[in-house]
């Protein structure tokens, strides 16, 4: 039986041999069908040639892909370089899991200290770029901001006064890390430049500092009695070390 | 990777091809082709790389074409009705002639009829790529390519757009 399908095929030449043969067959039987067949397949005939000259001409400058290029240089290197950025955090990203999954020898409580830097460095990356909503609750209201997010850490939190390094409270934010909380507290210098202070439930009780450096953010992460804390900044480790003592002189022994 | 312009430019002439049919005006046509280059290469990294890249680049521009040149070509000249069935026809019909433009003949055809029939019978899709690049359900592509073929027929022959009713 020969099908609609079957002449829109043969119509378009896609016929193998023998079944091409059996349309044909049919269609010697049927004028009436042959009539319309011929006609569609002269008329397809008719529009690929009506658009053969336009598929002929030379391809304008304007079309030219080097010209396309050139034209949207500055749009295309920036996203290029936002995608390698990206990878390198996702790379160093992946790099802390090798480590922390133990497959190379670091004792337990590193690996801790590492995935509160990681944490720490993670949530500075999101919002010290963020313009419009830096902090959840800005410094204006310090006491609300310091006992909410205690409350959801499980222990009092205080802002430390970093105004000798010449960094000011702007505020905090509440975030998650892994199943329970983590409170980021953002500062400020006079030229813009942002730090935070970030702290989270964590187990071990390591005290050493440990620094770790991704990117241009550097990090000082230390673990006391249950909680992790970080200190991340767009700094020097010489810059950055005095601070984080300060950190770890605010908040040791008060949990 | 393979460089994008050694891969994209050898399709463009195909895409100009495209976009004059469904545009009938040369510059738009080639902001359409620009458009759909400038979003390929927005996009390349996206791509599939095992995908079919002329399939991709139709794609975009149909969508393209869609979204932002279908409302701009309403309101730019159109081909009327009796530029599409031009004086004489009927006596060049009587003669056995059919010399008619079928370009403007296409143009009286809803967009999704009017590039199945230009995505088969002119770029030489598959049915299958035809289907994807429509996002139409590949059972009903043959059925719908019937039904341009036979309503386009039915415009050149009687030069109005009335669907006639299958003969048997």
């Amino acid at each position: 039986m020969i099908g609609e399908d079957d002449l829109q095929a043969f119509i378009d030449d896609r016929l193998d041999d023998s079944r091409r043969a059996e349309v044909e067959a049919h269609l010697a039987h049927h004028p009436e069908t042959a009539e319309r067949v011929a006609a569609e397949h002269r008329q397809r005939a008719m529009l690929r040639g009506q658009l053969a000259a336009k598929f002929a001409e030379p391809v304008p400058a304007r079309l030219r892909i080097a010209n396309i290029r050139a034209a949207r240089r500055g749009g295309w290197a920036g996203k290029v370089r936002l995608a390698a950025a990206a990878l390198v955090i996702f790379v160093v990203g992946a790099a802390g899991g090798w480590f922390a999954n133990g497959l190379v020898p670091v004792s337990a409580p590193v690996a801790q200290t590492t995935s509160v830097a990681q944490g720490a460095t993670a949530a500075y990356r999101t919002f010290v770029v963020e313009v419009a909503h830096p902090v959840e609750v800005g410094a204006a209201q310090e006491t609300h901001l310091l006992q909410w997010l205690g409350k959801r850490l499980g222990r009092p939190l205080a802002a430390p006064d970093l105004s000798r390094f010449g960094y000011k409270l702007m505020g905090g934010r509440l975030l998650p890390a892994g199943s329970a909380a983590a409170a980021q507290l953002m500062y400020d210098d006079a030229s813009g430049r942002r730090l935070t202070v970030y702290v989270r439930a964590a187990s071990g009780t390591e005290t050493a500092f440990r620094f770790q450096q991704e990117g241009d953010a550097a990090t000082f992460a230390w673990i006391d009695q249950g909680f992790g804390f970080a200190v991340t900044a767009m700094a020097s480790r010489d810059e950055l070390l005095p601070i984080a003592e300060a950190v770890y002189q605010k908040f040791v022994g008060k949990s | 990777m393979a460089d994008p312009a050694a891969l994209l430019e050898p399709l463009i002439p195909a895409l100009r091809r495209y976009a004059y049919a469904l545009l009938r005006d040369h510059d738009a046509a080639d902001d359409l082709v620009q458009d759909t280059l400038e979003r390929a290469l927005s996009r390349w990294l996206l791509r599939r790389p095992d995908g079919d890249l002329r399939a991709w680049l139709f794609t975009m521009q149909r969508n393209l074409f869609i979204n932002a040149y279908r409302r701009r070509q309403r309101q730019g000249p159109h081909a009327t009705l009796d530029d599409a069935t031009m004086p004489g026809s009927a006596a060049q019909q009587e003669a056995g002639l059919e010399v008619q433009d079928v370009l403007a003949a296409l143009d009286q055809l809803p967009e999704e009829q009017k590039s199945l029939l230009l995505l088969i019978g002119v770029e030489d899709f598959s049915y299958d790529d035809a289907a994807r690049i429509l996002g139409i359900p590949m059972g009903t592509v043959m059925s719908r390519l019937s039904r341009g073929r036979q309503k386009l027929r039915s415009i050149l022959e009687t030069g109005r757009a009335t669907l006639l009713r299958r003969v048997k």
